[in-house]
């Protein structure tokens, strides 16, 4: 089922693999940065506004390139301190956990943007009307909040994730064994750069065209019972 | 936003991270891409002479090893990041390296020499090489030694991998490459390489290669040497010399 | 060596790098931007065949990394000796040209997308209505649609200047000393890595920041909130 390409083949397909999970893991990392980001942005608490606005700029105004290198290098005195007191001396991250930082705090910083204006978009009514039925906060962002975010910020985060998806090509640049890396050590091997490199581009391609169906199903999924704007 | 971060990086580490060194294992960073001392395979295997040569020492150390590859340019900042133990990547021991790392005693010697398509006259004195565009890997004595000595001379080109530089010689678009001679020697007998030659004598021939380790750690250091000097008296090394090498590079 | 005695050494060449970094980027948009006009055009066609190889070519490098379409310029197309040979090689040989060569064709994909965006988003009436006054079809693209697109799809297109400024940061790859590559290079043999990854990364938040505050000027002089679409 997998093409040989000089013997090659195999080594794509792991790397296609590994490509997929490292963008999972990145994406729920993102989320997570994401929503909190979103709720400081909105917050009444100016400290909290400040300090929302600080990370989507600080992430923004940074190549993600940078971003990958800085954490795989940077984090280890931070860590080293970290892990003696654990016990562990020698903790460390790996090229896979720092592609999974940067990338999600990247995709965090962006999708906060998508999830404020998802926020914004619920009419305030319906905050009232739950603390009216005497929920509690948290329970009113769990169950009023959060389903409906989920629906208007599914197109802006499918996009942020198709984006992720072609980024993690650059955490090939810390030895990390996905499409990229495979592709580039399986041109050095064969002298065939041109061949390597546009195999790579089709297995792109074809997670892209995958997670466009999988968005859509779930867009639709989402907008179950929901009345759409006809043009 | 930097606490919530570095809580969300400590456990993310928690999560991901490599509890590494575990009493008698021990990592060897790698580039594995610099035939014939280090390289991958189709497999996925990093094999080649510094891999032979750092398994044959932790045999003699008995400690279990495990290689790990690192790019070029940051492979002493990964050592110091404690990414891995030691470096067995031919890398030759300088004293600008000997500010961040700890070097073993030298395990083979290697020179710099020019390489060029055949077809070309290629003499390697500064009035000759006036304008031409010589490229090198980034980070290593040949590119240093390009930028110290010939700066004002020649285009200086750096490449990521030494393979991509060999790639641009053999496109045509840099008119020769500096690098080590055993790495030329081998990429000249490969087919990508047939219409290519020696150009010159050897620009530096007292390039010492020696094993990296972080600095202050000198236990590691003083085994690595104990285990060296065992292999080279007990024949292993030559076996592993003559499985690539038809004469003797230590 | 101290971090001032590192910055006053090395600065004039990041220096060098933000002026290459930034010459690529404004090249690579502004040429982007041509090459994005027929595209962005053609993909707002009715006609499915008008469409079909626009669609084709913005889904290729909408779809892959720019990392990647860069190898496959610099190191695939000279795998070929027919390229080697052809009138382009003079060209493609050299790494800036290669370099340009890819963040053009890659920005005019996105550029063209949002173009196309632009273009369904002027209201119908006014095209009826130049259509009305008399206007052939190609008096009211270029008189009426184009002007309005243009104005409405600006902050996407500015937006589309910063994208393309932090992706620049992979050409370090092709031999180029643009920031990333001029970090990359002295970090090497000062060994203060993280020292020079930071510095850069100030350089590109600098400059990010700048280009937001200017485009924000322009956007405001053209008064693109007035023009956009209701």
């Amino acid at each position: 089922m997998i093409p040989d390409l000089q013997g090659f083949g195999p080594a794509l397909a792991a790397g296609t693999w590994m490509t997929i999970k490292l963008s999972v893991a990145a994406v729920s990392v993102g989320l997570v940065l994401g929503l909190l980001g979103a709720l400081a942005k909105t917050s009444g608490h100016l400290a909290l506004r400040l300090l929302g606005g600080g990370y989507t700029t600080l992430v923004r105004g940074v190549p993600e390139t940078l971003w990958v290198l800085m954490i795989y290098y940077g984090t280890v005195s931070g860590l080293n301190a970290f892990g003696a007191l654990l016990g562990y001396p020698e903790l460390a991250l790996n090229p896979f956990a720092a592609g999974t930082l940067a990338l999600g705090l990247c995709f965090g910083a962006y999708a906060s943007e998508v999830f404020r204006g998802a926020l914004l978009a619920i009419p305030k009514g319906q905050h009232e009307a739950g603390q009216a039925l005497g929920l509690s906060g948290l329970w009113i962002f769990w169950r009023i909040t959060l389903p409906q975010l989920w629906r208007t910020a599914l197109p802006g985060l499918g996009n942020l994730y198709m984006i992720l998806l072609k980024d993690t090509a650059l955490v090939s640049l810390i030895s990390l064994e996905e499409i990229m890396r495979k592709a580039s050590v399986a041109s050095n091997a064969t002298k065939a750069p041109f061949t390597f490199y546009m195999s790579a581009a089709a297995i792109y391609l074809g997670l892209t065209v995958i997670v466009m169906l999988v968005l859509h199903q779930l867009e639709k999924r989402a907008g179950r019972g929901i009345a759409r704007n006809e043009l | 936003m930097k606490i919530r971060n570095s809580l969300l990086a400590f456990a993310a580490a928690l999560v991901f991270a490599t509890p590494a060194l575990a009493a008698d294992k021990l990592r060897i960073g790698t580039e594995g891409a610099y035939p014939p001392f280090n390289q991958i395979d189709a497999s996925g295997n990093v094999v080649g002479f510094d891999v032979e040569i750092a398994k044959a020492l932790c045999v003699k150390m008995q400690a279990e090893c495990e290689i790990v590859t690192s790019d070029w340019d940051g492979i002493i900042p990964a050592l110091n990041a404690k990414k891995f133990d030691f470096i067995a990547a031919s890398m030759s021991i300088t004293d600008e390296r000997k500010q961040a790392v700890d070097f073993t005693d030298p395990y083979y010697t290697n020179k710099l020499q020019f390489i060029a398509p055949k077809s070309v006259d290629f003499k390697t004195d500064e009035v000759s090489l006036e304008g031409k565009v010589i490229g090198a890997q980034r980070a290593t004595i040949a590119g240093t030694w390009l930028e110290d000595n010939l700066g004002d001379v020649v285009e200086v080109k750096l490449y990521d991998t030494q393979e991509n530089a060999y790639l641009d010689l053999a496109s045509g678009r840099v008119d020769g490459v500096l690098a080590d001679k055993l790495v030329n020697w081998e990429w000249l007998k490969s087919d990508a390489g047939k219409d290519f030659e020696f150009k010159g004598e050897p620009v530096y021939d007292d390039d010492k290669i020696g094993i990296a380790v972080r600095k202050g750690d000198d236990a590691l250091r003083e085994k690595l040497n104990g285990a060296l000097k065992a292999i080279v008296e007990d024949g292993t090394y030559q076996q592993i010399n003559d499985k690539y090498f038809p004469f003797s590079i230590y | 060596m101290s971090g001032w005695e590192l910055l006053v050494k090395w600065t004039p060449k990041m220096l060098d790098g933000v002026a290459l970094t930034l010459e690529l980027v404004a090249i690579a948009v502004v040429a982007g931007l041509i090459v994005a006009l027929p595209l962005g055009i053609s993909r707002a066609s009715r006609h499915w065949y008008v469409r079909a190889l626009p669609s084709a070519y913005i889904f290729f490098f909408r779809g892959t990394p720019l990392l990647l379409q860069l190898f496959i310029v610099y190191y695939g197309l000279a795998q070929f000796p027919a390229v080697r040979q052809s009138v382009l090689w003079p060209f493609l040989r050299d790494p800036y040209w290669c370099a340009l060569l890819t963040m053009t064709l890659h920005t005019a994909a996105y550029i063209a997308e949002i173009m196309r965006g632009a273009i369904h988003a002027v209201p119908v009436g006014e095209v009826e209505a130049a259509r009305a006054l008399g206007m052939s079809r190609r008096q009211a693209l270029w008189h009426i649609i184009l002007p309005r697109a243009a104005r409405i799809g600006l902050p996407a297109y500015t937006n589309e200047v910063i994208l393309m400024l932090k992706a620049s940061a992979v050409v370090y790859t092709v031999t180029l000393y643009d920031i990333m590559g001029m970090a990359k290079t002295i970090s090497a043999r000062t060994y203060e890595q993280m020292f020079f990854f930071v510095f850069a990364g100030v350089l590109y938040l600098i400059i990010t920041i700048a280009l937001t505050w200017i485009f924000r000027g322009i956007e405001r002089w053209l008064r693109v909130d007035a023009a956009r679409a209701r």
